[in-house]
């Protein structure tokens, strides 16, 4: 017989969502989620100056508000025709890098690792649900609780890279329409330099590894919630001198790649509390206007879909995209803990790479990955170099951005009119993963990799909670 | 932990350790008043009282919850493991779902006046609240709204933390259509009387997170709860604000001062050469101490990157926009 299950708050993930569960037999028959806050940034920003909006928008993420700062200062370029300088370019990689590697390690750590491990007998750690399905032993069980203290002071390290070029963190300063708002320094450079090497060696000789590790413990969740199988990238980290990213963009569908047309993006609202006419393209659609009245919604968030199908985003996707090269750690490890012989992410295979632990080692894999690239970067700045160069008067203009945050796609489309946003359209990565149906009745990508998802125990639904986490969403 | 510790020495380590932190956040965490000493002080003794937390996020970026993370004096471990006990916080909580929130409610019934409220993010009551639900008991759904009705009278002291719990923030800037709003004025209309400690920033920064904690711990050491609670009461600002921290403004501590007297103004933001009050600084009206806490680590603070945009002001952002010099670019 199905039972429901309904699961919120989900914790320890950004925002608010609620799952809801259909199970029989131990198994997910069917999954519904819901995000549930509603703030509504689209129809803040209109009428505000134009040069606001990137302080504006990192609001509406303190996870990753250097992205939004970053794609709302590309869209406002690209309105203007306007390419910052070299070194501004190479700035924002440094502070948007930076925060990769803060979002990943508290990804992993602070809010996913504790999925896999018993940390001490108090709050925050306990209490927790009756079967945890925990596998680890004493020793490694330390181990885990040592690297999560760890990684506390790993990712405060990580924002302070990010503030020595951009003010502070959370919320960035140095990221300004044009440009970046600081030459660099000599000394600014040493300080990034010295904590990006502590940085990169925890994930060389702990998170990267702990993967691996984990992922042979909990064998069976290395191919478990594989859903539609989707990726999608809009192409992150643009080399300062080609143009040429670092992730490239591009879409994962049915087995095959296609090259990424932002003009295939569309936000479906037939299952959000959102009137009909507030969906369509994120370069034309009117902004939100809320209906909580309306029949069979269940969601603040609209279900973005790319030609019609829902899209995986986040570091399992772009690695996917890229095929990327996996890290010495990495290659060296496969074999041994997952039986895989591997060099580039693709040869870990569909299965592995859908699946929770593939997520999860994707987003390592990913944190080495940008720590590598970010070593190159700060070696090509020139001190005191100029970062900034002003902004054509943007009095009426259109523009976009394509770019990537730590957990996925994200596009910013604006328009200016008299000197003022007269529109503004934010698509994040969570209205990709965390989405809810389509108008086609297609499940968002969570939801359709929650189907088939193992749930031994109804009063436990562990594995729902460490699925969504794998996301990030 | 170490609850059981029977240390006779502990109200005497524990007065010299709260004494030399609250000089420490009073002098902006530059003294090196935080020992690895300290520290230890603070775990062998602080775990005599340490009064349940529940953190709730409503209508926010989580960003408040990310900046306290950073805190180094104390680190964030310590004020986790031995400081305070964090009954609920949705970011960092191993539960999750109905076993989440009906611990919660329980310890707030078990602990009734002697919890201390945490809330992040703006509160809506429209539309039932429904612009921000944060979780489900009993096949209930709790918005954030009710849940602060049945709870927050039940709380010690309420820390509003961040400009969007303390006065609305970028949650109720002009265009929004949820009727967000801070929790001073969400109690006002809901008849709510337990006190408000407003912490600010957009972030606050982590000290003043943790500064206005340990005040308050000291506080309620001494004097007992109620007494503690209203002499940390006494301390605040015509806003709410703890003047430890709020007490002057960037302005008067900036280090460019000097280029302000003199008359020497920033042409452009990477123009280091002059005060930025010419280039848009909220500076002179916003009152927090950055420019001697600095920022993560101290490694950097607004102003010396870019400029001050007001985020600790009850009116961030409308009343800070725009936040550059028109005409800047």
């Amino acid at each position: 017989m199905a039972v429901f299950i309904a699961i919120d708050p989900i914790t320890r993930i950004e925002g608010h969502l609620k799952a809801r569960l259909e199970v029989s037999n131990g198994i997910v028959q069917d999954a519904w989620l819901t995000g549930g806050m509603f703030r509504g940034f689209e129809t803040i920003l209109l009428g505000r100056d134009p040069m606001d909006a990137p302080q504006i928008v990192q609001r509406i993420c303190g996870v990753c508000p250097v992205s939004h700062a970053l794609a709302s200062c590309t869209a406002l370029e690209n309105a203007a025709g306007l390419t910052p300088p070299r070194e501004g370019r190479l700035l924002r990689n440094l502070m948007q890098g930076a925060n990769f590697l803060q979002s990943h390690i508290l990804s992993f750590y602070q809010l996913s690792s504790q999925d896999f491990f018993q940390g001490p007998a108090m709050p925050p750690f306990s209490p927790r649900q009756k079967h945890p399905d925990l596998r680890l032993g004493e020793a490694a069980t330390r181990m885990m609780l040592d690297q999560y203290l760890e990684s506390l002071d790993i990712r405060a390290l990580c924002h302070e890279m990010a503030a020595i070029f951009g003010g502070r963190m959370p919320h960035v300063h140095g990221i300004v329409p044009g440009g970046t708002s600081a030459p660099a320094t000599t000394g600014q450079i040493q300080e990034f330099r010295s904590r990006l090497k502590t940085v990169r060696e925890f994930v060389e000789k702990r998170y990267v590894p702990l993967l691996y590790l984990l992922s042979e413990t909990y064998a069976d969740l290395a191919h478990t919630g594989k859903g539609w199988a989707t990726a999608m990238c809009m192409g992150v980290f643009p080399h300062p001198d080609t143009g040429e990213e670092t992730i490239r963009a591009g879409v994962w569908a049915g087995g095959r790649e296609y090259p990424f047309d932002p003009l295939k993006v569309m936000e479906k609202v037939r299952y959000s509390w959102f009137t009909a006419e507030s969906g369509g393209s994120p370069f034309s659609a009117p902004p939100l206007a809320v209906d909580l009245g309306k029949a069979g919604a269940y969601s603040f968030s609209k279900a973005a879909r790319y030609d019609g199908m829902p899209m995986e985003v986040g570091p399992h996707a772009r690695m996917w995209i890229g095929d990327m090269e996996l890290s010495p750690m990495g290659r060296e490890l496969a074999p041994k803990h997952l039986g895989i012989k591997a060099r580039t992410f693709r040869e870990l295979g569909e299965d592995f790479v859908f699946s929770i632990m593939g997520r999860h080692l994707a987003r390592a894999e990913e944190t080495w990955l940008v720590a590598k690239a970010m070593e190159g970067w700060l070696d090509d700045l020139v001190p005191g170099e100029n970062p900034l160069l002003p902004l054509p008067k943007l009095l009426n203009g259109e523009g976009y951005s394509l770019t990537e945050a730590p957990r996925g796609s994200l596009m910013h489309c604006l328009r200016v009119e008299n000197g003022r946003l007269s529109f503004y359209q934010v698509l994040p990565a969570t209205l990709w993963n965390a989405s809810p149906r389509d108008d086609a009745g297609l499940r968002g990508p969570m939801e359709e990799a929650l189907v088939g998802l193992p749930v031994p125990e109804e009063d436990s639904p562990v594995n729902a909670g460490r699925l969504v986490r794998a996301f990030d969403p | 932990m170490s609850n059981n510790r029977a240390d006779t020495k502990a109200p005497l380590l524990r007065r010299t350790f709260l004494q030399s932190a609250l000089m420490a956040a009073a002098l902006g965490g530059v003294s090196g008043a935080f020992s690895p000493c300290a520290a230890k002080a603070l775990a062998e003794t602080l775990t005599a009282v340490r009064p349940p937390v529940f953190w709730l996020q409503g209508m926010g970026c989580t960003g408040c919850s990310v900046s306290i993370l950073n805190s180094l004096h104390p680190r964030i471990a310590e004020v986790l493991l031995h400081v305070i006990r964090m009954d609920f916080h949705p970011t960092l909580m191993a539960d999750e779902g109905e076993g989440a929130m009906e611990f919660m409610l329980r310890s707030a019934r078990e602990n009734d006046g002697g919890f201390v409220l945490v809330q992040e993010g703006a509160v809506s009551d429209e539309e039932n609240g429904r612009f921000c639900v944060i979780g489900e008991a009993g096949h209930e759904e709790f918005p954030l709204s009710s849940t602060l009705e049945q709870i927050a009278p039940h709380a010690a002291v309420v820390l509003a933390v961040g400009s969007c719990a303390a006065y609305g923030g970028v949650s109720a800037a002009h265009g929004a259509v949820t009727g967000a709003m801070g929790v001073g004025d969400f109690f006002r209309k809901k008849n709510i009387a337990t006190p408000v400690v407003n912490i600010p920033g957009c972030p606050p920064h982590p000290d003043w997170m943790v500064g206005t904690i340990l005040l308050l711990l000291d506080a309620v050491e001494r004097k007992g709860l109620a007494e503690g609670v209203k002499e940390v009461a006494t301390g605040l600002d015509e806003w709410g604000r703890p003047r430890v921290f709020y007490g002057s403004t960037t302005h008067e501590n900036c280090p460019y001062l000097y280029l302000f007297d003199e008359g020497t103004m920033a042409k452009s933001l990477t123009d280091k050469a002059g005060c930025r009050y010419g280039i848009g600084c909220k500076g002179p009206g916003a009152w927090c101490d950055s420019p001697l806490r600095r920022w993560n680590g101290r490694v950097n603070w607004c102003v010396e990157n870019a400029l001050c945009i007001g985020c600790v002001q009850p009116d961030f952002p409308d009343g800070q926009s725009p936040f550059y010099q028109k005409n800047l670019w």
